[in-house]
């Protein structure tokens, strides 16, 4: 059912004499209203600038935010409104439209069912007539009054080239409805660039100069492009509903001798094993019985250079989880023992696990030497954990074993390897 | 609460735990910018939330969220300082604008990017001042596995129910530690009641953005069209059209500073253990919570009596905390900052000479720190 209703509430608008503004939201309501819009099918979108003062005139649902980000805020209420007989329009001016840049790029290159009317009077004019980023060259403002010396923006080769269905320019003088209604028909993202000069500021300080030739001199061509282009589909990909769906429970099924908390860094080089060690050391020892706290570190390459992980094991609920000085660190490459050094030198007991190729540091800690990189590179740190749960008792190896075939790495890690490594050692 | 086998133990991390208990509590939409240490809450939400959609920076984060929540969605974003930054002017307007949205704040060692990767509590005072006229946003703080769901389903609630966004305020340290825990120790969830305002007369329906019974108007979104919204993040009146500064919308604005604060009592969420006769209160709050508990056990073992007070609605400031801590001929406050920033919001330049400090930059508070400064 079209409710017809207008969509302004007055004929009288708030903007100076003959500012293009008022034009603006004129054709914009014919346009709605030939289109056959209920005013509350139809969401305007404002912000600070002198077109946001249109809000209180319109019939429509109205929502006015922050400088220049009327078009991201439009763009949250086109995801949110998922109905295409609602319409967003977003007004927004010369200057809102630089700080809002970003906002517009986005919402052309998802091409979200909205339309984007520029208000471009070539200046700001409610902060008193400065210079815009879309002020065409050699216009005058009130901060450059010879002439602004530097090119502005083309938004609509912006808005085009970020994939806006329809992007068009016109001059914003008599009955542009149609154009609008164009605009506003689109089923993806458009934008229509509405020219004008500000009358209260621009008239005064660029005497004489016709509207079109301003345009023209800046080079800003009156027309029509069109990307063809689907407009936005919300695809969402696969979700779960419960994120705790595909975390295993981890049954209590060995016991652990362990009757102290134990805090415990593993460390050696990115991609050589370290975080998933710890993790099977961390579900091999919650499966003994014991309580676990568990963190990586590495840093922001993380395909190079160190990989540590601090772990606590502890019979009780454990609290605290920082580490100052650790009871045992296993260290399993030179990338490993660089990153820790400073914490070995601190022990002044405990366990330092440290592969037999590298020179053994300064420390108060039992030092045991093992050549833990001869199963691979890649394997060490997790033959590390055998070998550490081994050599401690904690935890058995075969709750370690048991965590690999839980965790169904049986294929993927070197089992027969480590078995015979263990029965060697 | 989960279908788990009961007593069996999970190995999880706190990032998890708040995604799912803002789902399952009515969040139903995240706005996403990487950045760390928040980004296992962003990898979640992908899996989850309904609806999940990456933006080009943190500004259209909150804008997006607006929108969303204009629509009547309940939208979460997660970042850091530096992100927090700037969502800063956006947050007053969907403050202004009363939408609920909840904002997951991850601390990281500052100042500016700081240390992406090391822990922190230094953003209290951020977000004391962060909206302009120093109107309170809440600000609710985990301080274990169980906060990280509890709090997240509060949030929702305290969100929505007060038409606010809310930040829900954590560290690195909380977010990316796995721990083993029994997920079946969780409560239920029960998803927030969205109140609508119901339209008598559809035919002369008038809404007003405020005005009704209450200090929290009830919500009409935009997608409706039964009766006109104005929603404004400008200074207005009942109407939601601009103004000035005239009675009318200097009201609202005033009753924007009242709103979270009188119906404080209803989200006012903190942990007192106290032990009788102790002369010694601990106050400390988020990640350095752990460590506090830590001391208290080691302190009373030892025969030394000590209260442990653990804050989790930071602000607007509940009045029971005051009330507390004057029982008590001497107060340590533990927190990870070398400036006592939950101290200066209680006590401001005239801090007690009872109140003692421990702070740490770089590095977790230790349980030992905390021993010592009680003794």
């Amino acid at each position: 059912m079209t409710i017809h209703t207008a969509i302004l509430n007055t004929d009288s608008l708030p903007f100076c004499k003959g500012c293009g503004h008022d034009l603006i939201a004129k054709n914009t309501a014919k346009a709605l209203e030939k289109m056959g819009y209920d005013p509350l099918d139809v969401i305007v979108v404002t912000d600070i600038g002198c077109h946001g003062i249109i809000d209180k005139c319109l019939n429509t649902h109205t929502v006015h935010g922050l400088h220049g980000r009327s078009a991201a805020l439009g763009a949250g209420i086109a995801f949110g409104v998922d109905n295409p007989n609602k319409k967003v329009i977003v007004f927004i001016g010369d200057g809102g439209s630089t700080i809002g840049l970003q906002h517009i790029m986005e919402a052309a290159r998802l091409n979200l069912p909205m339309t984007v009317v520029v208000h471009n009077n070539f200046l700001y004019g409610m902060t008193g007539g400065q210079t815009s980023g879309l002020t065409p060259q050699g216009f005058n403002t009130t901060t450059s009054y010879e002439g602004n010396p530097y090119a502005g923006y083309d938004i609509c080769a912006l808005s085009h080239t970020a994939g806006a269905t329809l992007t068009s320019r016109i001059i914003g003088i008599g009955d542009y409805s149609d154009k609008l209604a164009v605009a506003f028909g689109t089923k993806g993202f458009s934008l229509i660039e509405v020219m004008e000069i500000c009358p209260s500021y621009g008239v005064k300080l660029n005497p004489k100069r016709k509207l079109k030739e301003i345009v023209e001199e800046a080079g800003r061509e009156i027309g029509e492009w069109i990307n063809k282009r689907n407009a936005f589909e919300n695809q969402q990909g696969r979700k779960t509903n419960n994120l705790f769906a595909k975390v295993p429970d981890i049954k209590k099924v060995f016991n652990s001798y362990l009757k102290h908390p134990m805090s415990i860094i593993l460390s050696g080089s990115a991609g050589e094993g370290v975080q998933l060690a710890a993790t099977l050391l961390s579900e091999a020892s919650i499966r003994s019985g014991l309580s676990v706290t568990q963190k990586g570190s590495y840093p922001v390459t993380v395909g190079v250079g160190f990989s540590t992980a601090e772990l606590n094991l502890s019979p009780e609920e454990i609290l605290f989880h920082g580490i100052d000085v650790p009871d045992v660190v296993v260290i399993t490459s030179a990338d490993g023992l660089a990153h820790n050094k400073a914490r070995i030198k601190n022990m002044k007991s405990g366990k330092l696990f440290i592969d037999s190729s590298l020179t053994v540091p300064e420390t108060g800690a039992e030092i045991i030497a093992h050549d833990f990189r001869s199963i691979g590179a890649r394997d060490a740190s997790i033959y590390g954990v055998f070998y550490f749960a081994l050599k401690s008792g904690i935890i058995s190896t075969e709750s370690l074993f048991k965590t690999i075939e839980e965790k169904g790495l049986t294929d993927k890690l070197p089992m027969e390897k480590i078995k015979v490594k263990l029965a060697e050692a | 609460m989960q279908e788990t086998t009961k007593g069996a133990h999970t190995l999880v991390d706190a990032s998890r735990l708040i995604i799912e208990g803002l789902a399952r509590a009515g969040a139903d939409s995240f706005i996403g910018y990487p950045i760390t240490p928040a980004n296992l809450l962003y990898a979640y939400s992908s899996q989850r939330m309904p609806l999940m959609l990456p933006a080009p920076d943190e500004i259209t984060t909150i804008q997006w969220m607006t929108g969303l929540a204009a629509t009547g969605k309940v939208p979460v974003t997660a970042t850091s300082f530096p992100g927090f930054a700037l969502m800063v002017e956006s947050i007053n307007m969907a403050y202004m604008m009363e939408l609920p949205m909840v904002i997951i704040l991850v601390q990281r060692l500052g100042p500016a990017t700081g240390t992406a990767t090391c822990g922190a509590q230094g953003d209290l005072l951020l977000l004391k001042g962060m909206i302009s006229g120093g109107h309170p946003i809440p600000v609710l703080c985990t301080s274990n596995f169980e906060d990280s769901w509890e709090l997240s389903e509060k949030a929702v609630k305290m969100s929505v129910e007060l038409r606010t966004p809310v930040v829900l305020l954590t560290s690195k340290e909380e977010v990316m530690t796995h721990k083993s825990f029994q997920l079946d120790k969780l409560n239920d969830i029960i998803p927030v009641e969205k109140k609508y305002f119901s339209c008598k007369d559809k035919n002369n329906c008038i809404y007003k953005s405020y005005g009704g019974d209450g200090l929290v108007p009830d919500f009409l979104p935009v997608t409706q069209n039964d009766c006109q919204v104005r929603i404004n993040a400008s200074t207005h009146d009942k109407m939601g059209i601009l103004q000035h500064s005239n009675d009318e919308s200097m009201a609202n604005t005033r009753r924007l500073e009242d709103k979270n604060l009188h119906c404080l009592d209803n989200y006012t969420f903190y942990d007192y253990d106290e032990q009788k006769g102790a002369d010694n209160l601990i106050i400390s709050f988020g990640i350095t919570a752990a460590a506090a508990k830590n001391a208290v056990n080691k302190l009373r073992h030892d025969g030394i009596k000590t209260s442990l007070l653990i804050p989790k609605t930071l602000l607007p400031v509940p009045k029971q905390y005051l009330e507390i801590i004057e029982k008590y001929s001497r107060v340590v406050m533990a927190e990870e900052n070398i400036n006592n920033q939950f101290g200066d919001i209680l006590f401001g330049m005239n801090k007690p000479e009872k109140l003692r400090f421990v702070g740490n930059l770089g590095k977790m508070i230790t349980p030992q720190q905390i021993i010592q400064e009680v003794k």
